[in-house]
């Protein structure tokens, strides 16, 4: 058995793991100290200049348009997320009722599901394309089109700066819950159906069914969906970038920390200043994340 | 068996038995009703779009800029050949075809044999290298971004496909030996061992002996590979910079269409080469839908 053990281990690693730290780890770790040069084009060399990237954020505006933007992405997004997913899980699993003694999903669940889903499989640039068509200003979109037919004047879906964030987040939500709703229900199939059947039996009526065992139940469920969506909105980079006018725009009512990255990175060429934003962009994903699994912590329920 | 599974008893449920439930508190005609009325609004709104593209493909400019939705008078494949020629969708999928193909096989060869070799190997090391891996899963990409492309730049792999499939490798390992390492730990030694008693080297036994038990892992895994890696979008804006039109990829193809779609007023062109790269993806999810959304989500539960 012992025999080429090591040298068969070592065989197998090499490849891998060295395609892994040229490419993914070894960028990761320049990142920090370009972060603290100003490395501007292509030619010159660096210039190790500490902080002064990071002062230089504090005063640039984009940066905080940005910041305040995945603010509100983080508000408004992983709840609208969450609760529709949620709602459609509880439907195609529970939503039925009860049958010959077992709970039941509601009818043509498993269709619904497949359909959900869909957005989820297309990609990000593709979704963009689409809803840009989608929204266009005039009564050629097809949104302010069915509008016209109900006689609403056209909206500025994505050229109004108090409207495009919303229109951006409301693509992020159509292309989100599929797959949440799919993950709540592999939550949902992993409680066991007796804990529901008894409690309809007890007289439980569905919104008791929800809120007193479907969803403590699923907390785990929901805390890992939580932490995903918080991620996800650290992004949105490709939706930002195909949908928005004027990339961020109008007047960066929509830019992300990602496409200012982009745009300082490949634009100007400023590597250094663009190393610092996704430094910023790290710590901010990083204390997201950490205080989530902190705050939701609580007693495992153990089934 | 008397487990029945979830979908299952959802399937099961057409049933005549409308009538009055045991249990259920709320007037189940009231509830049913609009349950079924939001789940139905959710599916035209995804239905919707995704159909309205493949309709708009077949439209003329005015029959667009109309009645948002009315059927084409006629359908023709024009627009789909000025896509697929002149605004070199074409190109740009056969591209993406070969760069997903050798990206998709080098994450599967490599991804599982490092998975193979952390799941069932104890050394030293081990656990460290596992987690070296799965560490990759949590950072955000936009941090990497800028080294990323100097790096790639320094090997001389800048605006090249071989660069591009390389670092698709480098990224979908993470989630891949994540995947396929808890996947080989759940596999029997013994077949293994057996294999070994009749002097089977320890790489014979991997491809002849552990890869074909694996197949259910793999496959859910190649697909979600493929599904992700097609539909990269960042990556190769980064690395196929831009004057290497010859070497773009589908989205940044599309993308691209998107924008200048306007100018060139050629709106049915922009709608079939959005129906071209969503037609295959379509394909594939009709095709495997249980194994992507289950090969999706098992990352996240358990």
């Amino acid at each position: 058995m012992r025999h080429g053990r090591y040298p068969f281990v070592v065989g197998f690693l090499a490849a891998p793991v060295l395609l892994y730290v040229v490419f993914v780890i070894s960028p990761y770790l320049q990142a920090f100290y370009i972060a603290l040069t100003d490395w501007k084009g292509l030619s010159a060399t660096p210039r190790f200049v500490g902080l002064e990237n990071f002062t230089r954020l504090l005063d640039n505006e984009a940066f905080w348009a940005a910041v305040r933007h995945h603010g509100v992405l983080l508000l408004a997004m992983p709840p609208a997320t969450i609760v529709i997913a949620l709602l459609f899980a509880f439907l195609l699993n529970v939503g039925g009722g009860q049958r010959g003694g077992r709970m039941t999903g509601i009818w043509g669940s498993k269709v619904y599901r497949v359909i959900f889903f869909m957005p989820q499989v297309l990609a990000v640039a593709v979704v963009g394309a689409l809803f840009q068509a989608i929204y266009r200003p005039d009564e050629t979109g097809v949104v302010n089109g069915l509008l016209a037919k109900a006689g609403i004047e056209p909206v500025g879906w994505l050229i109004d700066p108090d409207l495009a964030l919303w229109s951006i987040i409301g693509v992020m939500v159509w292309q989100g819950v599929g797959f949440y709703v799919v993950l709540f229900s592999a939550g949902m199939s992993s409680i066991p159906k007796d804990v529901f059947e008894a409690a309809a039996l007890d007289g439980a009526g569905r919104f008791t069914l929800f809120f007193r065992i479907t969803l403590p139940l699923l907390w785990d469920t929901l805390q890992v969906a939580w932490v995903y969506l918080g991620i996800a909105a650290f992004d949105g980079f490709a939706l930002v970038q195909v949908l928005s006018v004027n990339l961020g725009g109008p007047d960066n009512a929509t830019t992300v920390l990602p496409l200012e990255i982009w745009r300082t990175a490949f634009g100007p060429f400023r590597f250094g200043y663009a190393s610092a934003m996704g430094v910023a962009l790290f710590f901010m994903t990083i204390t997201f994340a950490a205080l989530t699994l902190r705050v939701t912590r609580r007693e495992r329920i153990e089934f | 068996m008397a487990t029945d599974t979830e979908p299952k008893a959802a399937v099961r449920a057409p049933a005549p038995a409308r009538g009055p439930r045991a249990g259920t508190g709320n007037t189940p005609g009231v509830f049913g009703t609009l349950s079924h009325l939001a789940l139905l609004v959710w599916a035209i709104l995804i239905i919707g779009p995704i159909l309205w593209t493949f309709l708009a493909s077949f439209k003329t400019n005015t029959e667009i800029f109309g009645d948002p939705i009315t059927l084409p008078a006629s359908f023709g494949w024009d627009a789909w050949g000025w896509a697929w020629e002149k605004a070199r969708i074409g190109r740009y999928m056969l591209n993406t075809v070969f760069v997903v193909a050798c990206s998709t096989a080098g994450t599967m060869l490599l991804g599982s044999m490092a998975a193979y070799v952390l799941a069932r190997y104890s050394f030293p090391g081990n656990r460290a290298i596992y987690l070296l891996f799965v560490s990759g899963m949590t950072f955000p990409v936009f941090l990497a971004l800028v080294p990323l492309f100097l790096v790639v730049r320094n090997l001389g792999l800048i605006d090249t496909h071989l660069g591009v499939i390389l670092v698709y490798i480098a990224y979908s390992l993470p989630f891949t030996v994540f995947f396929l390492t808890a996947f080989f730990r759940t596999l029997p030694t013994s077949v293994a061992e057996a294999a070994m008693m009749d002097g089977c080297s320890h790489t014979r036994t991997f491809f002849q002996v552990m890869m074909p038990m694996a197949k259910p892992g793999l496959i859910s895994i190649t697909i979600f590979n493929v599904l992700g890696q097609w539909n990269q979008y960042l990556l190769p804006l980064v690395l196929l910079t831009g004057n290497v039109e010859d070497r773009w990829l589908i989205t940044q193809g599309i993308a691209n269409i998107s924008v200048s779609a306007g100018h060139e007023a050629n709106w049915p062109g922009l709608f079939a080469a959005l129906s071209m790269a969503i037609v295959p993806v379509m394909i594939v999810y009709i095709v495997f839908q249980r194994q992507i959304q289950s090969g999706l989500t098992s990352g996240a539960v358990k």
